[in-house]
């Protein structure tokens, strides 16, 4: 058992950031970033180039770890390993991990991210791996001169579109709307691409295939008529839902399902908990909005910290009521 | 420690051992088969008795790759008798990719 001020779990932008926050504050966070998720999303993504600071852009995967060293030079200690379990006890939270490792934590940093959505057709999950993929810059390359759809009208949904027509003989994207989510300068880009046509107003209806897929049914969702479409990669990117698994019975979560935080604070309904990132953000869902809210649960946390101290030293004089005080200002 | 395999070896390495053969397919460019890549050191190293196991760059070996129907990466291919008798496609956690090998390890 490791008795620790601060677990960090999670190491997305928002994770590290708050790591490197409150390195920086001497708290020495213990970073669970995860086994083969360290680095969050952005570890399946290509050029970023809207995070400020990199006028020419950066792989995804190279902004990662800048966060990561960053969050290490100033004594965050990151643990490549999955918390299995998590019980929330008030100055004492407990965290197990996959590998047997425990840790105690004053206060606990909860950026667990999410987690891509599924179609929920059959066939999905079997053909997973063979013709239907979640990651274009992994699984892209071995679709060479092949028909690719993409599926779904967000930021995501057009970038991976645009990314396979590098590969692909042609991209359809098909999106259930005719209006795409996606931002102007991503739909510009994607009109730009002569490899790339859209079929709106469209809907996934079934995935064929044995041992690898073959093709899809598609309807229009006005008209209600289907039609075949003979794809050999079927790439899902219909956007992700918050990661809470490991906390919905214990903290309170909004109606849409994401973490619900106090206001415009990082603070969960549990004493020395708090929340950043794409878990509590149903709206902007950027790279540089979760790493601003890893560093508002950092210094709330911080915060959090210093008071729990200045009580017990007050607790450790006699003076209960003034301790007490203290927590609740 | 796993050895690389290309596709002129892969017959000799891998269909024609003795023992079953894990066969991570990965490529440079994918980001969840850096992170499985350690992980399957570890496995290696820990049922070297039992398991060899060997690593395909898939950028440079599409021949291979293409003739088990790789789509997705990471791949892990289990080769028994130079048949394949287990596949996890993705990125697992050690404890869960030990138990999908538990046959083998």
């Amino acid at each position: 058992m490791t008795d620790t001020q601060l677990v960090i779990i999670g190491s997305g932008p928002a994770g590290y950031t708050a790591a490197i926050y409150a390195a920086r504050a001497n708290l020495s966070p213990v970073v669970i970033a995860g086994s083969v998720t360290a680095g969050g999303e952005l570890m399946n993504t290509t050029d970023v180039e809207n995070y400020p600071g990199f006028p020419a852009g950066i792989q995804g995967p190279e902004l990662m770890e800048n966060m990561r060293e960053q969050a290490e030079r100033f004594g965050a200690q990151v643990i490549y390993d999955d918390v299995e379990t998590l019980k929330l006890h008030p100055g004492a939270h407990q965290i197990e991990t996959a590998l047997g490792s425990r840790y105690t934590a004053k206060a606990v940093i909860l950026a667990t991210g999410s987690a891509y959505r599924e179609l929920g057709l059959p066939n999905e999950k079997k053909l997973s791996g063979h013709g239907v993929s979640w990651c274009a810059t992994c699984d892209g390359f071995f679709f060479r001169d092949q028909h690719i759809a993409v599926v779904g009208g967000g930021d995501s949904a057009l970038e991976e579109a645009t990314f396979l027509t590098r590969f692909a003989s042609k991209v359809t994207l098909i999106h259930r709307r005719q209006e795409l989510r996606a931002s102007q300068a991503m739909q510009d880009r994607a009109k730009a691409d002569d490899k790339l046509e859209y079929m709106l107003d469209t809907e996934v209806e079934a995935i064929h295939g044995e041992d690898a897929l073959t093709g899809i049914t598609v309807r229009n969702t006005v008209t209600g008529e289907t039609s075949e479409l003979p794809v050999t990669g079927l790439f899902v990117a219909i956007g992700s839902d918050p990661r809470t698994s490991l906390f919905a019975e214990q903290l309170p979560l909004r109606p849409d399902g994401y973490l619900e935080v106090e206001g415009r604070s990082s603070k969960t309904a549990v004493e020395g908990v708090f929340a950043a990132g794409d878990v509590i953000d149903s709206v902007y869902r950027q790279a540089i909005t979760a790493a601003g809210s890893g560093c508002a649960a950092a210094l709330d946390a911080e915060n959090y910290l210093a008071d729990l101290e200045a009580s017990d030293v007050l607790e450790a004089e006699g003076d209960h009521e003034a301790a007490v005080e203290v927590m609740n200002a | 420690m796993s050895t690389d395999v290309t596709d002129a070896t892969f017959d000799d390495t891998v269909l024609k051992s003795d023992k079953p053969v894990l066969v991570d397919f990965w490529a440079p460019w994918c980001g969840p088969c850096r992170m499985v890549s350690p992980i399957v050191d570890q496995i290696a190293d820990e049922n070297a008795d039992k398991l060899t196991v060997v690593k395909v760059n898939t950028d440079e070996n599409l021949e291979t790759a293409s003739k088990y129907g790789i789509t997705s990466i990471p791949a892990l291919y289990v080769f028994k008798d130079g048949e394949v008798a287990k596949t996890i496609i993705g990125a697992r956690p050690k404890p869960a990719l030990e138990d999908e090998l538990k046959d083998f390890i």
